[in-house]
């Protein structure tokens, strides 16, 4: 199997690749901006998994080039995780439209981009798999991060239409919507013990969603619960709380 | 701020946490103002990972190289003991040592200079060590071995952290013929009984007693030896366990010493013969309790502290007799106390292994606690013998200080590389320990 990660510095695509290569043997693509960080991850995933593991440069935001970037890949993939994403600063984002812009185009524009041209190749063969990796912040809009939560909403809801086009031809589709994770995005949050995952559980329940073909889940599973009640809270009390 | 302490849940401290993931981020980390301590996996029980500022070192986790001729792993410092056991024993190789848990990095053995149940016969963790790359606070890296940059890596090696950022090392595994040891336990009626089997047994490579510390009188000492060699004819590769979990905290008054002494009693009865010969997985032969997740919280809220010493080898039988009556008396239970024949002292400024008998127990905290312990000081170091950095949160300075000939050699190493002012923890504050 070749896997490509588009994103693959995040911590929760590295610990996906990790669980593909060892228990599918998946040659691993790892496609990000900052290669040279990449280089050393391809190495250790060579050496504890002994598989193939390489590296490309991408950039989630320059469109023009990404179907240059698919097309040079030889062989082409047979699964995709699309992992890049910013969290950005809802503060300084609500300010300056650069960041706004950027929270959003890193976010929801960019996996378009990419994975229109991913889409189009797997539906002609009619084989293939695309794993989108959201948040738990796309399901319901909130004050402290509703441009990040917007873009992420704006990804799931693409990858649910996505998921139904392409049930015809057999390619699946599956939305991860992860919540608190211990991960490079998150440093520094003080993230409540109890409901945070390390990326390497996430990544565990990437793997065996996967296998299982579900098209929809939550990581940790708990999460699901978590954001029914959230998702059912009428709006006339949902703004008065701080959530 | 994080809420964080070491495995023996006490101290607690507020502290900043910092990771990173390449050398370059370290370096912004260190340049911040403000003394800081690395901070591994968290297995250290008392206070030398604690500080106001902590550098989280467990992102930085590639294995770079792996020779499969010689068994020599490249990798940075954030990897841990059970990652490389779950990468190489299926290709026949394990770590050449190893303590009680595998859930350390290979930077926290190092700082920590590790020993095993074969530390009588390979010595402590920085044997295996070819070599380490150390970051200093300025942001230089400096590549340290037994022959280059030799008193840096002699304080380090056992450092407790104090000297740096340990980033990449170069380790050496030891070729295994399976993943099972062939195991035989001994019963001891007491201590001397316990002398004499490990004696008996030095030529094993793996040995360790379990002790009752709560038996008195004719039974003083009465312990478990358990010895072990790597077996042969066996797979690389076992199925894993599931394993089991402790959700919550328990109750303070769980452990008592009626229940720790009836434990105690049960476990040495359930060996029935004098002599009893098994073969066991790795796992359950070097780490029994990292099969429990979180075991830590059965001591309840108030925490734990483990008190570890050894004695000189030739006052260790009489000084044990002492000590034991003396915990026996106060009624204060371990749950697991261990007893070990270590080997000859390397040259390490801080490494807390020398020639003689250790014994290793745990204590719930309590108030009465701190005094014996401190009664426990007195009498180690009136023997000549010290107490183990890595478990302590609560030693004092004077009693460390007797226990520590090299003590003066570390901190001079400290000054020269200017690091007195950046590294710092609570227990380095604690045991004025420059």
């Amino acid at each position: 199997m070749n896997l490509l990660i588009l994103g693959a510095n995040s911590d929760i695509a590295m610990a996906a690749a990790h669980e593909f290569a060892a228990h599918e043997g998946a040659t691993i693509l790892l496609a990000s901006r900052d290669v040279e960080r990449l280089e050393r991850k391809a190495k250790d995933l060579e050496i504890r998994h002994q598989i193939q593991a390489r590296v490309l440069p991408f950039d989630a935001v320059d469109y023009a080039s990404h179907a240059a970037f698919y097309e040079a890949l030889d062989p082409k993939p047979d699964g995709v995780i699309l992992a890049f994403g910013y969290l950005g600063d809802q503060a300084s984002a609500q300010r300056d439209w650069g960041e706004a812009r950027r929270i959003i185009e890193s976010n929801y524009t960019g996996a378009v981009s990419i994975l229109e041209i991913i889409a189009a190749d797997f539906e002609q063969k009619g084989r293939g798999f695309i794993i989108g990796i959201s948040s738990v912040a796309g399901v319901r809009g909130r004050q402290s991060n509703y441009i990040y939560g917007s873009a992420k909403a704006g990804l799931k809801e693409y990858l649910s239409g996505l998921r139904q086009r392409l049930f015809k031809c057999g390619v699946h589709v599956m939305t991860v919507l992860p919540g608190f994770t211990r991960t490079a995005m998150t440093e520094g949050m003080d993230l409540p013990a109890r409901l945070t995952a390390e990326p390497e559980d996430v990544g565990r329940d990437i793997y065996r969603a996967w296998r299982k073909r579900r098209r929809v889940i939550y990581s940790r599973w708990f999460w699901r619960c978590i954001m029914h009640i959230i998702r059912h809270v009428p709006e006339f009390v949902f703004v008065r709380t701080k959530l | 701020m994080t809420k964080i302490s070491g495995w023996g849940r006490y101290p607690v401290v507020n502290a900043a946490t910092f990771s990173f993931e390449t050398p370059g981020q370290l370096s912004e980390h260190l340049a911040r103002p403000g003394a800081m301590i690395p901070f591994g996996m968290g297995r250290s029980y008392g206070d030398s990972a604690l500080c106001e500022q902590i550098v989280c070192t467990r992102r930085a986790r590639s294995i770079e190289s792996f020779d499969p001729e010689t068994g020599v792993v490249v990798c940075d410092a954030g990897v841990s003991l059970a990652e490389l056991i779950d990468v190489f024993l299926p290709r026949g190789w394990f770590l050449s040592i190893t303590p009680g848990t595998k859930y350390i990095t290979v930077g926290g053995a190092i700082a920590s200079d590790v020993h095993g149940k074969n530390h009588h016969s390979a010595g402590c963790f920085s044997a295996c060590v070819d070599w380490f790359e150390l970051m200093l606070p300025d942001g230089s890296v400096t590549r340290c071995s037994a022959k280059k940059n030799a008193e840096l890596f002699r304080a380090t090696c056992g450092g407790m952290g104090l000297t740096g950022v340990i980033v990449r090392a170069q380790v050496r595994l030891q070729p295994v013929p399976s993943a099972m040891i062939d195991q035989t336990i001994v019963k001891a009626r007491n201590l001397e009984e316990a002398f004499e089997l490990f004696e008996q047994y030095s030529s094993w490579t793996y040995s360790v007693a379990w002790i009752d510390c709560l038996a008195q009188g004719n039974h003083l000492g009465r312990s478990l030896l358990m010895v072990g060699e790597h077996a042969g004819n066996q797979p690389l590769r076992l199925l894993p366990n599931r394993k089991l979990n402790v959700p919550v905290d328990f109750p303070a008054f769980t452990l008592n010493s009626l229940s720790v002494s009836l434990f105690n009693s049960l476990y040495y009865a359930k060996t029935f013969g004098r002599m009893t010969q098994n073969q066991t997985a790795i796992d359950p032969f070097f780490y029994p309790l990292d099969a429990i997740h979180n075991w830590n919280r059965i001591y309840g809220k108030p925490g734990f502290t483990q008190y570890q010493f050894v004695l000189p080898r030739a006052a260790s039988y009489d000084g044990l007799k002492q000590i034991l009556t003396r915990i026996a008396a106060s009624g204060q239970g371990s749950f697991l106390a261990v007893l070990k024949l270590f080997g000859a002292e390397n040259d390490n400024y801080l490494s807390f292994p020398m020639e003689g008998y250790t014994l290793a127990l745990d204590f719930k905290i309590t108030p009465q606690l701190f005094p014996l312990l401190d009664t426990l000081d007195e009498m180690v170091h009136e023997i000549g013998g010290r107490v183990y950095l890595t478990k302590d949160a609560r030693l004092r300075p004077d009693t460390f200080r007797q226990g520590y000939p090299g003590l003066e050699d570390f901190m001079k190493v400290r000054r020269q590389y200017g690091l007195p002012e950046k590294m710092q923890s609570l227990q380095s504050r604690r045991l004025n320990l420059q």
